[in-house]
């Protein structure tokens, strides 16, 4: 896996079978969420939304963790592989957490009354929101692609150790100004029916995001590597 | 720390080895397959024309900028695990003076002994050699640009270095300046140091053999 | 190199930053004059109610800093950017991180210490006082060296680039939030009675964290932009 050409061509005849599962996992989840599952007794179907909303949200910061992580395997070992997947995860990255910012404000119409509520956890989203677009900004203003990815990596690896402080900070912020109110996302106990489309609805969504990240790195490689002889002999293919 | 004396003269002293330098920007090989080696007494003339990469190996040389691939050793260390124990044994001279135009010239030579490993040559010595004498209370910036090339050049005498890295050392240097930066280069060399470096001039320094690096 | 040299290249490379910011002084007063202009400005938008203006003070006068700040970073690394010293640095017999750690020194003592010198001041105009006054002082004395500290990694990141003041501001002010938060509400906090040993404790574990690991980033992120 270390060389970019390997790395394409193993990708390449990977995808489609990781679609087909993808496909497969998110048709039942949304089946099993939208038809199977019983109404919830006090929110009756909006409800629903979780089973979005909860996947993204546990996306976003997945894949954010994956981004430190791959930043700094390419910032220690210089491997182009890992630097390309990192780049790759910020607008996937940044979209589920956008996703997951509206479906929690959508949640929260009918709950709190309002589109918006400064509850810790749409915070707490909201600010690793800025954190990816940060890093998607300092990307497109370097110039050099491989210096970009190094600043990248650095920057995100910062972003990692401040999440939990950043958490933690808008979690205490926001006992204290609201006092111990619970949560609309808390669920103290969810019932088995409604539980595992959850569990496939996230299953589906990290193959999405393996599927399009995968899809990324590999266009990324190519622009990276268009001056090397496996991507001309790639294109004499065709 | 790497002492002088006795210590130093009695280890082998394998300089600086390059084996398979590599570089390239934005997808374009500057130079690939480079390999050289540099001992005690021995200049190296990187030549080639505009955007060869010259200024770009004597960065990497300098551990400033990476390279795609291959191996840099001093003393037969690695210079990236070296750190701070390459840099200090090794001076770099690039096309920005690297001077603080709101400090004195005394002040600069100042920080630069710092920031090296100092020699003892004294402050009024060194601005002697350079033809400085007298500015020592001035402000850089005030200074013209020859004379800021030659403050530049005064991190060679205030540090003890065996490596000096010039880039373009002449830039901006009159006839005067010109000869003194080739004595400085001379009696470095005939000290057992070493100087890789670019240049656009044709150097006069009788006794001394120049290799020549050739990029394309 | 041993310690004695590296201490001497740490205080020298410290006065060296506070004599030339001294020699230009105007680049350090503009920080200070953005500061009081800031939170005079909140005064007139929100019409001057005090009642409205104490509850707010705590904010507003961190929020300001907070802006103020960041926008002096960019002097910590970018005139040493361009006139190639700090490749000098980054080629010193040092450790760059302990380097870093003297610039960022003389980068609070001339941006940071003015804001917390005319705060007072500002607690005036916002009816802010006594204990209030006294905690925010303190907050801003253990808060603003972490604003530069993290800000620090921010420039090194962004010094290379020919716009790199707008970038800047989406890169750290994130990273601001735990200082703003626990900055402020050790104020309300305090202004209210409460004792707030948990909100400073919590900022001098901030700044210490913020000590011992910002300049390791900042050193990495120097050498990328130069390279």
């Amino acid at each position: 896996m270390g060389s970019p050409p390997h790395f394409y061509r193993f990708t390449g005849k990977i995808l489609p079978w990781l679609s087909l599962l993808c496909a497969l996992l998110i048709a039942t989840g949304l089946w099993g969420g939208l038809v199977e599952a019983p109404a919830d007794y006090q929110q009756g179907d909006s409800f629903r939304i979780i089973y979005v909303h909860v996947p993204s949200a546990w996306m976003s910061l997945f894949v954010y963790v994956v981004m430190a992580v791959c930043g700094a395997i390419g910032l220690i070992w210089h491997m182009k592989n890992a630097e390309v997947i990192a780049i790759s995860s910020a607008p996937i990255g940044a979209s589920f957490t956008f996703l997951a910012l509206v479906t929690g404000s959508l949640w929260g119409k009918p709950m709190w009354g309002s589109w918006w509520v400064w509850d810790a956890r749409l915070t707490s989203e909201l600010i690793l929101l800025f954190l990816y677009l940060g890093v998607i900004g300092l990307y497109a203003a370097i110039e050099d692609k491989r210096t970009a990815s190094r600043a990248v990596a650095i920057l995100a690896l910062v972003g990692l150790v401040n999440i939990p402080i950043i958490h933690y900070s808008v979690e205490w912020w926001n006992t204290l100004h609201q006092g111990p109110t619970v949560t609309k996302f808390d669920k103290p106990s969810i019932h088995v029916s409604m539980l595992i489309p959850l569990l496939l609805m996230a299953g589906g969504f990290k193959l999405f995001y393996l599927i399009s990240v995968l899809i990324r790195a590999r266009g990324e490689l190519i622009e990276r590597e268009s001056n090397s002889n496996w991507v001309s002999e790639l294109l004499e293919k065709r | 720390m790497l002492m002088s004396g006795p210590d130093q003269q009695q280890r082998a002293e394998p300089g600086l080895t390059v084996s398979g330098l590599h570089c390239s920007r934005d997808g374009r090989d500057l130079f690939k397959d480079l390999s050289f080696r540099l001992r005690a007494g021995e200049l190296l003339v990187v030549e080639g024309r505009n955007g060869s990469g010259k200024t770009s190996l004597l960065r990497i040389l300098c551990g400033i900028r990476m390279q795609e691939s291959g191996s840099i050793n001093w003393d037969d260390s690695p210079i990236g695990e070296l750190g701070p124990l390459y840099h200090q044994e090794m001076a770099y001279i690039g096309h920005h003076d690297g001077i603080k135009g709101d400090l004195t010239v005394a002040e600069n030579i100042q920080l630069a002994k710092a920031l090296g490993k100092p020699s003892g040559t004294d402050l009024q010595t060194i601005l002697k050699r350079l033809q400085l004498s007298g500015y020592n209370e001035v402000l850089a910036r005030a200074l013209s640009a020859g004379q800021k090339r030659r403050l530049a050049l005064s991190r060679l005498l205030a540090t003890v270095s065996r490596l000096w890295i010039l880039d373009e050392p002449f830039t901006s240097l009159d006839r005067r300046g010109v000869e003194i930066c080739e004595q400085l280069i001379s009696s470095h060399l005939t000290h057992g140091g070493m100087v890789v470096m670019t240049s656009h001039h044709a150097m006069e320094l009788p006794g001394v053999e120049i290799t020549r690096l050739r990029l394309s | 190199m041993n310690d004695r040299s590296l201490a001497r290249a740490f205080s020298l490379l410290l006065r060296r930053d506070l004599v030339i910011n001294f020699r230009q002084r105007s680049e350090c007063v503009n920080p200070v004059l953005f500061f009081v202009i800031v939170v005079t400005l909140f005064a007139l938008g929100t019409g001057a109610d005090r009642a409205l203006l104490l509850s707010m003070a705590p904010g507003v006068i961190w929020v300001s800093a907070l802006l103020a700040s960041m926008l002096s970073l960019e002097s910590i690394f970018r005139s040493d950017f361009e006139d190639g010293s700090l490749e000098q640095l980054l080629l010193s017999a040092h450790p760059v991180t302990v380097l870093v750690l003297a610039k960022v020194t003389a980068h609070w003592l001339v941006t940071g210490l003015p804001l917390i010198l005319v705060a007072p001041l500002l607690c005036i105009l916002l009816g802010l006082s006594g204990e209030g006054l006294e905690t925010l002082i303190l907050t801003l004395l253990i808060g603003t060296p972490i604003l530069s500290l993290v800000g620090a990694i921010g420039v090194a990141l962004t010094v290379g680039l020919r716009r790199g003041g707008v970038i800047i501001s989406l890169l750290v002010l994130p990273l601001y939030i735990p200082v703003l938060i626990f900055g402020t509400s050790a104020v309300q906090m305090s202004a209210a009675g409460f004792p707030v040993n948990g909100q400073l404790s919590m900022l001098a574990a901030l700044l210490a964290l913020a000590l011992a690991l910002a300049p390791l980033p900042t050193a990495a992120a120097l050498r990328m932009s130069l390279s």
